[in-house]
Order: structure tokens, then C-alpha cells, then sequence
């Protein structure tokens, strides 16, 4: 019992990561229909940059806040720069441009910070905590509180605040959005800025637990990929779940069958609900008319 | 050009006279290396292209099928002393075993979900690649002994060179065929319109597995080839990176172009030897060079340039 | 002997009915019409006989043959021909390939013969390059032959893609249609060219919103409304029934 209580910490933690991942590409997807290959950068971003910056002598809070600012303003560059110009091209040549975009971030972290790895201390040191047999680190409190945090506060703005809305309403039909008024430029920057966000705040959440380097985002990346097509493409909160659900996968795996299977898991997964259910857990089926 | 065959036909006798020539101006086995490598890679693209280029279908998993081969030829020759050329048909014709398996399911997606199931595929076969340590000798990788034919050793860089450049003229002119036969044009009509290739008679899901076990076969022929000739193979030649690689050459040089995809291996491949004495920014470089070829040349360089010359012409 | 049985048919899209048991048949070797104001499923239904749907319930017959749960290239094989109200057209190629396309059903040459240049592949494309050719003159294309499909206007296009159809040698062609979007010296041409396709014993299937030709050259026309099967018969005996001019006429004087 006290060992699945364990597993089940471990795979919420490193769920939690994969979900605000997973939230990001939703979040560019639905304002763009891009899947932005670039999403695992930005929580390299977050992780390297804090890192740095506590380096040269930032306290922790303003070290974190200005990463996430960073990785936001790489996310609108990414838009404005590589994504706008390429509007009406089609998927493949979208993929190659994030996918350029990815390797051009990590080239410039690998230069301006080097390819050592880096450790961030944990926020509130190192104890463990026991409960029920097994031992919680509290950077997993960190972890999970926050995404709980973020998931109810992105609620609350689709649902409160006008531009919350007018994302949805431009995820769920851009011409009638534009018509409405929405500006649709706007809000293309605002996901990118917004998903670049989510991921840096993973980043930075995770770097005390598991050390961060320039090239830390590529797995991560397809991790939240998995994540964000479980949950059903453009569905934020499907992700979320989409994200637990592999992460605990993975980490029961890891625990009752195999560790060296653990990452063989998600794709496993991945790959099962594609072939069954190819929109998702909680995607609507689109029908196609010609 | 007035006449496209004579751009088909006459791309090939190009491709064969710089194959034949190149040999003139490399100076040493470090350039044959290169070369070598750079036929190998076009040879992947050449087959893939038909896939991603022609058909419209994208794979981020091609690196997989690549590795398959290189390690059945890599497992056969080394732990049960197959030859080494047995090693490669059969790594061929279980490559495209495995293709033809998993082709059904994947292909009936589209798009990202596409992408994202040849990613898993690729991945799990890269995972396998590294775990299996007794059959694959895992990360660190497996030496793979010379192949020979009857008592010659295939052992030097030049003697790789004309392998490997005599199988690309084949693969290419094999290509060519296709393309421009009636099974190409169920294959290009894919990409053009699903639905209108079913009603013209064109079995889509069938047309979509020929291609897929094609290029799948053509990666693992190459990939075998590149065993012998590097004598070594690590489970980085499966890895998603890899795989990405291989997309992007065909990108780069142009989708829907098998000359395209043949300069886009080039590029990509001597790019980061050339960037070698500027190691710490090859990918800045390279991470630049696919952004901004996508946006100003999104039909890749060998299409861009094409249309430039025949407007110039004009 | 009919061309196409049509019984009880009937497609649901979520709640919304799109089809609603429509049963009808079609007599070969002549010019059928569906005609129906928007929304009526006209197209719902041209998909559900080309197996692009699966029908909620019902039954298509081509030829006599049950072809429910067929899928759409083994229905083509077995004779149906069809074009798209949006263009459907191979982009990605050439004009006249576009029509070399429509000679798949007739190749010879098999995946490896085409990847090998067999004399099979090369006899297929000499075949299919000139019948490509005579199909493109007969639609009126014969200017556009080494033209690039992403290169040619709208009208052009329409007539592209009945010649792709007819290079399958359909016996009984669907046109979805044909003349929208057409000015009337083209929907002239595409007229005589639907009553010389049907000349030639093709049995065509239309859905047209241009009353005029549809009233000029059908020999059959099926009312929908609603997903349902409102009235069939001769034009003159549709254009009298009370439900029809109630439905779709009453607006507009024909």
C-alpha cells in the first residue's frame, strides 16, 4: 500500500508537469491550429533562466519572475517571428518551423549558458514528508498546489474576464470572433505568451527536483504532447488530466512492471488511444463535409 | 521546362555525373566519410519524400525504421554470424514486416495525430533499441563487422562511396518510376484529395501502406548499409532527433521533389561539418536556417529555385 | 433493371437528420436530377450512394448489387463515377495528370511494375496520357493540357473534373453541381456536354440549383425537402405538383 501511495506521489508529480506542458500546446493549438514543437523550450527556458539569474545573486521570487517573463516574451517572438509570417502554410511545414524554433532556443541556451546541468535548491528544503508509509518531497506540494492554482485561475478567466472569452470564442470559430470584434492578433500573441508561461512555471518547479539542462525540453515536450492529445487537441483542461494520467502511468509502470519501460508507457498509451479513439479522451469528433 | 521528362531524366544523368565526379575533388577518407554519410541520408529522403512529399503523409518516426535495419544487419552478422548481406534482405523484409503492421492503424490518422503516432512508434523503437542490452548492446551501441563479398573486405571509405552512390542512383531512378507511373499518381492523388481518390477507384488505405512499407524498406536498406560502413551503430540513429532530422532534410530541400529531398540531405548533412570549428553555434545556425527557409521558401529550395529559374527564363 | 436502388436510406448527423428514408431508383441511360432548396441533403445523399457515409439505416444498390458496405473506390470500381460541388481537384498536379488519374480503375501495370517501368507501366501511361488528352478536348480543356491545376480559373476546373471523371468510364456519373458558380455562356457549354456524356448510354445522376437546365435537360427529376423524398417524375409533372411549388417553386417563378 505504501509503496502505490509512493508511486502514485511520484506519478502526480511528474504528471503535474506534463499537464501545464500539455496545457500549453493547448492553448496555442486552439488560437492557432499550430502544434508547437518548441512547447519542452519553454520549460527549459524557465528552469535555466531562474538558475542563471540566482547565479548572479536574485533572490528566488524575482529570479522566477523574470524567467516566466522571458520565456513569454520568447513565446510572442516565436509568434510574431516564425509563426505569423508562415500563416497559411499547412501542418508539415508548421512542425518544421517550431521545430527550427526549438533547436534555435536550445542553441542559443547552449551558448549563453553552457551544456553543463543545473541544480535549483528546492523552496522549502529537502525533509521529506511521511504520509501513509510513503515519503512526499515537498517540491511535489510545490508542484501539484501550483497546477491546482493555475487550472482554477485559467478557469476563472475563460469564464470571468472578457479576454479570457474572447480566446474561447476565437478557439471555437475565428471568422465569427473577428466579426464580433475580437481582436484575433491579439489574442494569438496573448496563448503564445500565456502557454509559454505555463511551461516556464513547470520548469522552474521542477528544477530543484530534477536538474535542468539546454536540452531538457525535447523530451518533455513530447511528453505534454502526449499529454495534450489524450486530453483531446484544444482541450486546456483535458490536458490537465491527460497530463495525470500519463504521469501516474508512467510512474505505476515504473514501480509494478518495468523502470526501463517507464517512458515505452506513455507512447504505448498514446498510440492505443489514437488507434481507438483518435480524438481523445475528452475531444469532440469533428465530421467532414465535401 | 517545356518538356518534364526531360527535367526527370535529365536530373538523374546530373545526379549520376556528380556521383561519378565528386570522387575528383575529395581529399580524403574524413570527405569520403562525409559523403558516404550524405548518400545514406539521401537515400532515406528519396523514400521518405515519396511518403511525406507525394503522398502527404508526415512521419516523425522514420528514424526507426532506419535503426531497424542497421541493427538486424548489426544482431545477425555479430551474434549468429549471418552473412552479411543475407543480414540485409532479411532486415529489409522485416523492417517492411513491421512497417506493414503498424501502417493500417497509424495511416488512418491525419495531420498532428499522424505525427504524433509515428513519434510514439519511433520513440518506443528507440527505447527498445536502448533497453534490450542483451540482444542490442544498448546505449553505448554495437560494433558491426565488415561485410564481405565472397573474399573481398568492404572495408575502405571509397569502396563505401561507390556502394552507397550506386544505390542512391537506383533508389532514385526507382523513385522516378513510381512517380511518374499510374501507382505514383494513386499515391500524389492522396495528397491532393482523399476522398476524390476513393471515388476514382484508388483503394486510399491500401495506396497509403504500399508507400509507408516503401519508404520504411528503403530507410532500413540504408540504414544496414550504414552499419557495415560506419562498423558501428548506437541507438541514436532511431531517436526522435533523428527522425526530425530526416523530415527536415526533406523539407528543406523541397517537398514533392526527389532532387529536392536529395540536396536537402546534402545540406544537412555537410552543414554541421562545415559549422564544425563553430561547434557551439551549429544549432543557432541550423535552428535558423529551417525557420527561415520554411518562411521565405516554404516549398523548399530545389522548388523555390526551379520556379525562379523559369520565370527568369521567361 | 435499375442503374441505382436507393431504399429506405436514411443519415443522422448527432441529432440532426440529414437524409430521412429517402427511397427512390434510377433507370439506366438517362439525365436524372435532385433538386431540393438548401439544406435539403442533396449532397448528405450523393455521399451516402458514393460510400463517403455510412447510412444510419437503408440500402444502396448499383447495378442490382447491394453495395451498403462497400467502400467508395469498390463502389467506383463497379462503375459509379462522381464530381463535388467543392472542387476536388489534385492540386498537386498537372491538369491532364489530374485526368490520368481518372484511368486508375483501367491501369494494368501493378505497384512493382510501376516501380520497375515494366512495358505494363509504360503501355498504362501511354494509354492513359491519350485518353487523357481526348477526354480534356472533349470538355473543352484542350488549352490547358501541360497547364499546372493550381494555375486554372474556376469554370475550367468544373470541367476538369468531369473529365477525370468520365476517364474512369463510369456508368452512371454523379454531378454535384456542375454549373454553380458558372456564367451562362458556361453553363451553356456544361449542358450540351451532360446531354452528350448522357448521349453516349452514361447515366447521370445531377444536383443542380440552376432550375433552368435542370428543367431543359432531365428526364427524371427527385424532389427533396427536409431530407425527404417530396415528389419524383417528368419536369413538367414536378413542376405541377402542389407539394413541390409550395416547397422550393413558390419563391421564385420558373
Amino acid at each position: 500500500m505504501s509503496d502505490f501511495l509512493q508511486f502514485v506521489f511520484s506519478g502526480l508529480t511528474v504528471g503535474a508537469i506534463y499537464a501545464l506542458v500539455g496545457i500549453g500546446f493547448a492553448l496555442i493549438y486552439n488560437a492557432s491550429h499550430v502544434i508547437n514543437f518548441a512547447q519542452g523550450e519553454f520549460v527549459m527556458i524557465g528552469g535555466m533562466a531562474t538558475v542563471a539569474l540566482i547565479d548572479l545573486g536574485v533572490p528566488l521570487l524575482p529570479a522566477a519572475l523574470v524567467a516566466i517573463a522571458i520565456a513569454a516574451l520568447v513565446g510572442v517572438a516565436l509568434e510574431k517571428l516564425a509563426i505569423e509570417p508562415a500563416r497559411n502554410a499547412g501542418v508539415v511545414t508548421l512542425i518544421i518551423i517550431t521545430i527550427g524554433a526549438s533547436i534555435l532556443v536550445r542553441g542559443v541556451v547552449e551558448v549563453v549558458l553552457g551544456k553543463q546541468f543545473h541544480r535549483l535548491p528546492s523552496f522549502s528544503g529537502d525533509q521529506p514528508i511521511l504520509v501513509g508509509g510513503a515519503t512526499l518531497h515537498p517540491q511535489s506540494l510545490w508542484i501539484v498546489g501550483a497546477l491546482v492554482v493555475l487550472v482554477v485561475g485559467l478557469k476563472l478567466f475563460f469564464d470571468r474576464h472578457p479576454f479570457g472569452k474572447a480566446i474561447l470564442a476565437t478557439a471555437h470559430n475565428r471568422l465569427a470572433a473577428q466579426l464580433v470584434g475580437i481582436e484575433v492578433k491579439t489574442v494569438l500573441v496573448a496563448s503564445f505568451a500565456l502557454s509559454a508561461a505555463f511551461g516556464a512555471i513547470g520548469g522552474i518547479l521542477t528544477a530543484p527536483l530534477t536538474l535542468t539542462q539546454y536540452d531538457v525540453g525535447v523530451m518533455l515536450g513530447v511528453k505534454g504532447f502526449c499529454a495534450a492529445i489524450l486530453g483531446g487537441l484544444g482541450s486546456p483542461f483535458g490536458a490537465v488530466l491527460g497530463g495525470l494520467i500519463v504521469g501516474l502511468a508512467e510512474a505505476l509502470a515504473a514501480g509494478y512492471v518495468s523502470s526501463a519501460y517507464k517512458d515505452v508507457v506513455a507512447f504505448v498509451m498514446i498510440l492505443l488511444v489514437l488507434f481507438f479513439m483518435p480524438s481523445g479522451l475528452f475531444g469532440t469528433k469533428g465530421t467532414e463535409r465535401v | 521546362m517545356a518538356n518534364p521528362a526531360l527535367g526527370r531524366w535529365g536530373g538523374l544523368i546530373v545526379l549520376i555525373v556528380v556521383v561519378a565526379a565528386l570522387p575528383l575533388v575529395l581529399p580524403n577518407k574524413f570527405y569520403y566519410d562525409i559523403a558516404v554519410k550524405t548518400g545514406l541520408n539521401a537515400l532515406v529522403c528519396v523514400g521518405l519524400n515519396l511518403l511525406i512529399g507525394y503522398a502527404g503523409q508526415i512521419s516523425l518516426g522514420h528514424a526507426a525504421f532506419f535503426a531497424l535495419g542497421g541493427y538486424a544487419s548489426a544482431v545477425l552478422t555479430t551474434r549468429y554470424e549471418w552473412n552479411g548481406f543475407l543480414a540485409l534482405g532479411a532486415g529489409a523484409v522485416a523492417t517492411g514486416i513491421v512497417a506493414y503492421l503498424v501502417a493500417r492503424p497509424i495511416l488512418r490518422l491525419k495531420g498532428h495525430y499522424l505525427a504524433m503516432a509515428t513519434l510514439a512508434f519511433g520513440i518506443i523503437v528507440s527505447l527498445v533499441l536502448n533497453r534490450e542490452i542483451w540482444l542490442t548492446g544498448g546505449p553505448d551501441g554495437i560494433t558491426v563487422p565488415t561485410l564481405r563479398l565472397g573474399d573481398m573486405r568492404l572495408r575502405s571509405a571509397e569502396t563505401w562511396y561507390w556502394i552507397t552512390g550506386g544505390a542512391l542512383v537506383v533508389v532514385t531512378y526507382l523513385a522516378l518510376n513510381l512517380i511518374h507511373s499510374p501507382s505514383g499518381r494513386a499515391i500524389r492523388a492522396l495528397h491532393g484529395s482523399e476522398v476524390a481518390a476513393e471515388t476514382l477507384g484508388i483503394d486510399v488505405a491500401r495506396t497509403k501502406t504500399m508507400v509507408f512499407v516503401l519508404s520504411a524498406v528503403i530507410a532500413a536498406i540504408a540504414g544496414s548499409l550504414f552499419a557495415h560502413a560506419d562498423r558501428f551503430i548506437t541507438p541514436n540513429e532511431a531517436g526522435f532527433l533523428r527522425s526530425v532530422e530526416l523530415v527536415t532534410m526533406v523539407v528543406l530541400g523541397g517537398m514533392a521533389s526527389t532532387f529536392g529531398a536529395i540536396v536537402g540531405a546534402a545540406l544537412l548533412t555537410v552543414l554541421p561539418q562545415a559549422l564544425a570549428g563553430f561547434d557551439e553555434f551549429k544549432h543557432i545556425v541550423l535552428g535558423a536556417i529551417l525557420v527561415g527557409t520554411m518562411i521565405f521558401l516554404p516549398k523548399g529550395l530545389v522548388p523555390s529555385l526551379g520556379a525562379l529559374i523559369r520565370r527568369w527564363r521567361r | 433493371m435499375t442503374s441505382l436502388e436507393v431504399a429506405g436510406l436514411a443519415k443522422s448527423f448527432g441529432g440532426v437528420t440529414a437524409v430521412d428514408d429517402v427511397t427512390f431508383s434510377i433507370t439506366p441511360g438517362h439525365i436524372h436530377s435532385i433538386i431540393g432548396p438548401n439544406g435539403a441533403g442533396k449532397t448528405t445523399l450523393f455521399n451516402l450512394v458514393a460510400g463517403l457515409y455510412v447510412p444510419t439505416s437503408g440500402t444502396v444498390r448499383l447495378a442490382g448489387q447491394d453495395v451498403t458496405a462497400l467502400a467508395p473506390h469498390q463502389r467506383a470500381a463497379l462503375g459509379l463515377g462522381r464530381t463535388f460541388q467543392n472542387l476536388q481537384i489534385f492540386f498537386n498536379m498537372s491538369a491532364i495528370e489530374n485526368v490520368m488519374v481518372g484511368r486508375h480503375l483501367r491501369r494494368r501495370a501493378g505497384f512493382l511494375g510501376s516501380l520497375f517501368a515494366l512495358p505494363s507501366a509504360w503501355a498504362d501511361n501511354r494509354e492513359a496520357r491519350a485518353q487523357a488528352a481526348r477526354l480534356m478536348a472533349r470538355v473543352g480543356l484542350e488549352a490547358y493540357l501541360d497547364a499546372e491545376a493550381d494555375a486554372m480559373p474556376y469554370g475550367a476546373l468544373k470541367r476538369l473534373e468531369i473529365a477525370r471523371a468520365l476517364a474512369a468510364e463510369p456508368s452512371l456519373l454523379m454531378l454535384d453541381e456542375p454549373a454553380a458558380g458558372l456564367n451562362p455562356t458556361e453553363t451553356q457549354e456544361i449542358d450540351r456536354l451532360i446531354q452528350s456524356i448522357a448521349a453516349d448510354g452514361i447515366t447521370v445522376v445531377l444536383v443542380e440549383h440552376d432550375m433552368k437546365l435542370v428543367m431543359g435537360i432531365s428526364d427524371h427529376i427527385i424532389v427533396l425537402d427536409h431530407g425527404r423524398l417530396l415528389a419524383q417524375g417528368t419536369p413538367a409533372e414536378v413542376a405541377r405538383d402542389p407539394q413541390v411549388v409550395a416547397a422550393y417553386l413558390g419563391g421564385e417563378p420558373a
